[in-house]
């Protein structure tokens, strides 16, 4: 596969690209649902094809073939610069890219039990059986899936990286519906998208599904009697540790995107309330927010051993107590910022797109606490989990968020359920009220499959490392 | 429900491109049939390209454009027993074998399937006019022409926003004997102009490129940014609200997934209650992919042609969505909105229509003695499908009105609000 890479570069630069890379993609997927007691979907997917990016002056031009043809590939390099060269009618500065030094390897992800060779018809049984123990606790729409997918990828660039990769993620979920008198309440477990990594089907065996699935249809029962949260304009809120991978995803990892602080994403994705000029001083958060873009970690999401333009993944500091210190990059993004190297940030998801800046795993480190000690020390709050829904502004500074469950915090104690859980704040206010987080024992790497971004837009697999945690003084129970 | 009269020989291509695409269909079906003679089998093949410009701080940054060459194969043997597969790349007779033979696997490993509905018996499908060449045959020349168009006609102000091309050829066979053809192209150019404080957006869409007029688009958007300009907080709390069109398609997107599918209402999940008087009397949705003023192809993934239909007929919800599977457990017919990934969640429309009112956004302003004008909603979740409560925010220009007139802008605000 590197020789067809190879030709589509060399047709690119001949046709008159500054710089190119081409990636030779592979992907098999598996997608397995089961719903009230029956398997309702069974979908498999390959796909094959040959994307090649071509620099032309300030624009990128990209071009993809549903074929791994030689011929058809090196078409791809020719029209991927002819794309670039068209944009020339609306032009910029001349684009430059952060220099790194070119590559040559491979990198796989760890993959204990390969998941292809788990038989369909234990798939099937654990999925159905998952379903009906939930019907059977109260659910009346219940519902298990798993999700499998398969990358191999090639990478060739104009500078001499030549990098394969081959990266099988895993994942599963499973959710209990319970309908009301005009309403509907929801569990989800692990969350609210399952539990994904870049890991083998030892993660669905890790999960433990059948020992959590009676609850969460249980919960989902209990919440359609259980009180609303109260509105308040200020408490203290514990969260859980699922609805901090949302809150890190949306309010820091997009926020820190450094195409989207350049105003590359204005139109759609957004932009930033954060300021280049900042960088480096701005206070984020308390001195207790420690956030970091790592794909090196082992299992998570977001991991890699390169970027889709061939940056070794690499640990980039991205807030330190408290302080905003790092983006999310490219060659491209981080040479117009004046950021020496890149982040190592830039992916695609498939062969027919083109590599953007993507989340990697983007968590927060521990800190000394546990989501029990937090409760203990918590007079009068409220502890929410499992994300529900997530509103927040193309600055990424304003924001409502609703989770599937609530209990209220007396005295240090949890006491009563609440459904319809919401909080709101403005992200640096919310994020400087941050005073407890959960210790190292309850870190988990949260595995993100469905992060929409860019036009045409593309679904990117994201982590999100995380604990539990306290923020005083929050507005909850936002109603219309 | 109303259905066309408007049919057509449900083998005629529309042009060689469809013909071949058709052709492979025909072909996968008979690999099939090779393998397992009993099964029964569906294919769904898409070609063509899809080409976006995209641009920001005013210049062109990212141009792509790809290829397609998709084929979605659904096979079902004794009993129902049914799984899917796609592949996207080479269509040759190993890859294709290849998924076959996996897919055949994958079905006959599955248990029973006693809601399998079958596939689509032979009837033909609407004739739609949702095709122009000149789009089929544009170039990222034209987009940047368009683009170029937009920025200039911003007078300065920063932009940002793309224009595309989508071109589709679309071909359907199963085992039954029933096989479609359809083609469509599709341009959409929208951008915003921004000044130091606000944002403003413009955007059209048509079948045709040769529609889309950047200076028009780029001029409304610049409009909107310098109206919105210095805006000031507003205090929490309920309003009435003017939602310019893109608001209310955001909201009714909500309607479609949630509400008028027949699989959430099976499930109970939906607020749609067919013969309630659920809406305003003066509302009419019709679901209709034989609108002029839409896109697409007018049949779904299961080759069942699309049924003009109307979900609300004044203030009254009349009509569902259907696939052949939720029509099955409804005791009705599939209405073709089955589409591809979605047999977990059901049948979606993609050619919803707003029957227009009387009124025009100045006499809808004027009417209000205190409330809000939105151009855009933004990062919209919802909280509860059956009461349709659902969070967001506003973007691109958002005004208070006073006394029947818009006397100042506002800043972005979080909204709650129900259907």
């Amino acid at each position: 596969m590197d020789d067809i890479a190879k030709g589509a570069v060399e047709a690119a630069l001949a046709a008159g690209a500054t710089y190119a890379d081409a990636r030779v993609m592979e992907i098999r997927t598996e997608a397995m649902s089961a719903r009230n007691g029956i398997t309702d979907a069974l979908d498999r997917e390959e796909r094959a094809g040959v994307g090649v990016r071509a620099l032309i002056g300030s624009s990128w031009g990209f071009y993809s073939v549903p074929d791994v043809g030689s011929k058809a590939a090196r078409r791809a390099g020719e029209q991927a610069a002819a794309v670039a060269r068209a944009s020339t009618l609306v032009g910029g500065k001349d684009l430059g890219l952060a220099p790194e030094k070119p590559v040559t390897g491979h990198w796989e992800s760890d993959c204990r039990e390969d998941p292809w060779s788990v038989s369909l018809a234990d798939k099937g049984d654990l999925l159905e059986g998952l379903t009906r123990t939930m019907l059977d606790h109260g659910a009346d729409l219940a519902e298990a899936s798993h999700h499998i997918w398969d990358t191999r990828k090639w990478l060739v660039s104009s500078e001499g990286t030549s990098v394969d990769q081959h990266i099988v993620e895993t994942g599963a979920l499973i959710q209990a519906t319970a309908v009301g008198e005009g309403e509907t309440q929801r569990r989800s477990y692990p969350g609210v998208r399952g539990q994904y990594g870049t890991r083998g089907w030892e993660l669905v065996r890790e999960l433990d599904l059948p020992g959590n699935a009676a609850r969460i249809a249980e919960e989902a029962r209990a919440l359609l009697t259980a009180d609303h949260c109260p509105s308040l304009d200020a408490t203290d809120l514990i969260l859980g540790s699922e609805q901090m991978a949302l809150q890190i995803h949306e309010s820091v990892g997009h926020a820190t995107e450094l195409d989207r602080i350049l105003g590359w994403e204005a139109a759609f994705a957004g932009t930033s309330w954060l300021e280049l000029g900042k960088l480096g001083s701005l206070r984020f958060g308390s001195e207790l927010m420690n956030v970091t873009a790592d794909a090196t970690l082992p299992g998570a999401l977001g991991s890699f051993g390169y970027d889709d333009e061939g940056t070794p993944a690499h640990p980039v500091d991205i807030v330190k107590d408290g302080i905003w210190v790092g983006t999310l990059s490219g060659r491209d993004s981080a040479a117009l910022a004046g950021i020496e190297r890149s982040g190592g940030a830039v992916r695609a998801d498939g062969f027919d797109r083109i590599p953007m800046v993507r989340m990697t795993n983007i968590g927060l480190l521990p800190g000394k606490d546990s989501l029990e000690s937090m409760i203990g020390a918590t007079d009068d709050g409220i502890l929410m989990d499992t994300n529900r829904s997530w509103s927040i502004d193309d600055k990424r500074l304003n924001f409502q968020f609703g989770c599937e469950i609530g209990w209220e915090i007396k005295n240090g104690k949890r006491g009563r359920m609440l459904k319809n859980p919401t909080y709101t704040a403005i992200s640096p206010r919310f994020w400087g009220s941050l005073d407890m987080l959960g210790n190292r024992d309850e870190w988990t790497f949260w595995g993100t499959p469905n992060c929409g971004k860019g036009q045409p837009q593309q679904i990117g697999h994201t982590g999100h490392p995380s604990v539990p945690a306290r923020f005083r003084g929050i507005r909850v129970g936002v109603r219309g | 429900m109303t259905t066309t009269e408007r049919s057509v020989d449900v083998v005629q291509a529309p042009d060689a491109g469809s013909a071949r695409a058709l052709e492979l269909a025909d072909h996968v079906v008979s690999l099939v049939r090779v393998r397992a003679g009993d099964a029964e089998v569906e294919v769904t093949v898409r070609q063509g390209s899809d080409a976006l410009t995209r641009f920001a701080t005013s210049f062109i940054h990212q141009n792509v454009a790809s290829e397609i060459n998709h084929v979605l194969i659904r096979v079902a043997v004794d009993d129902g027993r049914n799984a899917s597969t796609s592949v996207d790349g080479p269509a040759d007779d190993e890859t294709l074998g290849r998924a076959i033979d996996g897919v055949l696997e994958a079905a006959r490993v599955r248990p029973p399937d006693p809601d399998w509905p079958g596939v689509a018996s032979r009837a033909g499908a609407p004739v739609v006019g949702h095709w122009d060449e000149a789009t089929a045959a544009s170039t990222p020349d034209d987009r940047a022409a368009r683009v170029r168009a937009f920025v200039d006609a911003a007078g300065g102000l920063e932009t940002a926003g793309f224009c595309s091309t989508n071109v589709v050829r679309l071909a359907f066979a199963n085992s039954a004997g029933q096989r479609l053809a359809g083609r469509g192209t599709a341009a959409i150019l929208d951008g915003i102009a921004r000044t130091p404080t606000a944002d403003g957006s413009g955007r059209q869409g048509s079948v045709r490129l040769g529609d889309l007029d950047g200076a028009v688009v780029g001029g409304r958007a610049a409009g909107k940014a310098r109206d919105a300009s210095n805006p000031t907080d507003l205090e929490p709390g309920r309003y009435e609200v003017v939602l310019e069109p893109d608001c209310v398609a955001n909201i009714l997107s909500f309607l479609l997934v949630a509400g008028f599918n027949g699989k959430a209402v099976e499930e109970g999940r939906s607020f749609a209650q067919v013969g309630e008087a659920q809406f305003d009397g003066s509302i009419v949705l019709r679901e209709d992919v034989t609108d002029p003023d839409t896109i697409g192809i007018p049949f779904d993934i299961e080759g069942t042609p699309k049924q003009p239909l109307d979900l609300v007929r004044d203030g009254i919800t009349s009509a569902l969505l259907h696939t052949r599977r939720t029509a099955k457990a409804a005791k009705t017919f599939s209405t073709g909105h089955a589409v591809e990934g979605g047999s977990s969640w059901g049948a979606l429309g993609a050619n919803l229509v707003v029957e227009p009112g009387r009124k025009s956004t100045d006499e809808l302003v004027a009417g209000v003695e205190r409330g809000v004008l939105v151009t855009d909603f933004w990062y919209t979740r919802i909280l509860d499908p059956k009461t349709q409560v659902v969070t967001g925010l506003t973007r691109n220009g958002v005004w208070l009105i006073e006394d029947g007139k818009v006397v100042r802008p506002v800043t972005n605000c979080g909204s709650r609000s129900r259907s």
